[in-house]
């Protein structure tokens, strides 16, 4: 073992890992993030932190991953090259080390104008593939980015993002090798809807043999509306939702809608497990916490392994 | 062919020699309106002069709101060149539409240099 | 070259307060390419002024010229004889024209009229887009001659991220995807193994981060 990690030991076992998320809230209450902590107690592996998501200022990432592990939980802590500097990001690497924290997953970060400061400006002083390195070379070497010793090594298990859904296509696969040789332990993909697409995306990572040595874990989203469906089709870029899963939707009434779209994500993790290579889900219940135990459940993922 | 005796004419081989220099020098002389008439749009003998004047007449619209002259004192027709009546009646058109704005604020005051 | 906008007219008005007697300075060179500050358009704002000014009545003076460029100090000198005619000069060079314009006549007021945006080519008459960001540590070789930094909005080296979408980025349809264009440009050029290349950080210190840059060479002193 590298690292304390849950996600990691449970990956060394063989295992099937569950993780979901946890966005913070626009103010300073840590109660938001309790509640949404006990939701996901004991149903999942560990909790994704999200960093300042869509550029939207929120409570740090670092702070709400602290008060989740007070509570027991496994966090794994995001962090995004948009608004610090190499410097700042090694601090927060000791810093989330020293609280105890695990797991980090290394973005690029949507740009600003997406978020409720587009004045701003953006920092990028490195890329996400530049960050999984300094990561794992602070971990393994026990060097900062610019060579100094570090006393006292951050033992961080280290994951990224990657979208199988965005362009390029055919550079995917590459890319995700790109961030594996960087030092990538496990990635989390964005919510998979096209299953034909996503297996091809599979078919070529497994191709270049990455899949042994960095985790896909495959990223599910329930519907809560057709209407929900239809916005994240037309508006969410990098998106892809067949027209069939639309149809779907729509064509159950109102007051079954979120039933339904339960039903689809289930069906969908399913199918996930099916694929070679394919590690563990990633739960990405947007504001609808409550619901990843029935999915968790309903899909037959329950209990989690019990670790110490 | 009888058009309102306030027209001056200023013959141009095509209408995409317009500048918007030319248009506002005109102005700043004291003129109460300018009009471009080109030909009808994909006749154009030099090809598309007559699109390039539009777009720079709809660029002096811009500024001549900017300066507080009011854009609609500039304005671009298309014809074809046998159309003497419709040459009349842009004449008369734009006399009509400069006579309801009035005289150009410009010429009312007085020192300059 | 370097491109600009002019600047709103509302806005160079406030700037110019109740001065009357202005200067419009010109130059022959980026801003005249990029169509927003050489001789015509000091012709244009010229005309703009004194059509505003004297439909107000009031009594002003507008000179226009237009100099070879603002960045050498032997053309700005040329105005020497007579810049003191005048209250305020109005440059529609580039910032960095302005700046030195102002160090030459440190007595009089010199403001810009226009906004000095980006280095960029011609795409045709009319349109230009940004290429270069000057950051000092040139990597076209490495990405098939398009700059990530200065084409992608994240400007990163090991890109595309996550938000590219048929050959856009997320920030707007209309903006290219750098990275879509540095792989397409790997594809058609034989190149594609570069792509697999992990590029290492960026030394900023050759750009603006390492502070104002200054660059002397001996061998050209006279």
């Amino acid at each position: 073992m590298k690292t304390n990690s849950r996600i990691e030991k449970i990956l060394a076992g063989g295992g099937f890992v569950v993780t979901s998320e946890c966005g913070p809230p626009r103010g300073a209450d840590p109660e938001v993030v309790r509640r949404k902590g006990e939701l996901l107690r004991g149903v999942v592996d560990a909790v994704n932190v999200t960093d300042n998501q869509t550029s939207v200022v929120r409570m740090s990432s670092l702070s709400a991953c602290v008060i989740l592990k007070g509570m027991g939980l496994e966090p794994i802590l995001q962090m995004v090259c948009r608004d610090r500097n190499r410097i700042a990001l090694q601090s927060d690497i000791l810093g989330a080390a020293a609280l105890g924290i695990n797991n980090v997953l290394c973005l690029s970060g949507d740009h600003q104008k997406f978020g409720d400061h587009p004045q701003g400006k953006n920092v990028y002083d490195i890329d996400s593939i530049q960050l999984i390195q300094t990561v794992c070379r602070m971990r393994d070497e026990g060097r900062f980015l610019g060579g100094e010793e570090i006393k006292g090594k951050p033992l961080m298990f280290v994951g990224a993002a990657e979208n199988p859904f965005a362009d390029p296509f055919e550079i995917r696969a590459a890319r995700l090798g790109k961030k594996m040789k960087a030092g990538c332990e496990f990635i989390q993909t964005q919510c998979i809807y096209n299953m034909e697409r996503f297996s091809r995306w599979m078919e070529m990572v497994c191709d270049r043999g990455l899949h042994e040595k960095c985790a896909v874990l495959a990223g599910v989203t329930p519907f809560k509306t057709a209407g929900m469906a239809n916005y994240m089709k037309k508006n969410v870029p990098g998106m892809d939702v067949p027209d069939e899963m639309i149809e779907r939707m729509k064509g159950v009434p109102k007051e079954k809608q979120a039933e339904e779209g339960i039903k689809i994500c289930v069906e969908t993790i399913e199918r996930l497990r099916e694929i070679p290579g394919v590690r563990g889900i990633h739960i990405m219940a947007i504001e609808w916490e409550a619901k990843v135990e029935e999915i968790v459940k309903a899909a037959g993922l329950f209990p989690r392994p019990e670790m110490e | 062919m009888s058009y309102p005796s306030n027209v001056k004419v200023v013959k141009l081989p095509c209408t995409g020699r317009v500048d918007v220099l030319l248009i506002l020098r005109a102005f700043e002389s004291g003129v109460d309106g300018v009009y471009v008439a080109g030909c009808m749009e994909g006749e154009c003998h030099f090809l598309r002069g007559n699109l390039r004047a539009r777009r720079r007449v709809e660029y002096m619209k811009g500024l001549l709101e900017e300066v507080g002259l009011g854009g609609d004192r500039v304005e671009m027709f298309n014809m074809s060149a046998s159309q003497g009546q419709r040459f009349a009646q842009c004449a008369r058109e734009m006399t009509e539409r400069i006579r309801s704005l009035g005289p150009s604020p410009v010429r009312k005051s007085s020192s300059n240099t | 070259m370097i491109v600009g906008d002019r600047k709103d007219f509302k806005e160079i008005l406030e700037k110019l307060g109740s001065r009357r007697r202005v200067l419009v300075l010109g130059c022959n060179e980026c801003v005249t390419v990029c169509g927003v500050g050489g001789e015509r358009e000091v012709g244009i704002l010229s005309a703009e002024l004194r059509l505003y000014w004297k439909k107000e009545g009031e009594t002003f003076e507008v000179r226009e010229h237009t100099l070879e460029r603002q960045c050498d100090y032997e053309y700005i000198d040329q105005i020497r004889g007579f810049v003191n005619d005048y209250d305020v000069i109005l440059s529609m060079a580039c910032g960095a024209g302005v700046q030195y314009v102002a160090e030459a006549y440190k007595t009089k007021l010199v403001l810009p009229a226009v906004n000095t945006t980006f280095l960029g080519v011609t795409i045709e008459q009319g349109v230009w887009s940004e290429r270069c960001q000057g950051c000092g540590s040139c990597i076209l070789d490495m990405t098939a001659g398009v700059c990530p930094i200065a084409r992608c909005a994240k400007s990163l080296l090991n890109g595309p991220c996550g938000g590219s979408s048929g050959g856009k980025c997320e920030i707007d349809n209309e903006t290219d995807c750098a990275w879509q264009l540095i792989v397409d440009r790997l594809k058609e050029s034989d190149q594609m193994e570069r792509y697999e290349e992990i590029l290492p950080v960026k030394d900023w210190r050759t750009g603006r981060e390492g502070g104002p840059r200054k660059r002397v060479r001996e061998d050209l002193k006279l």
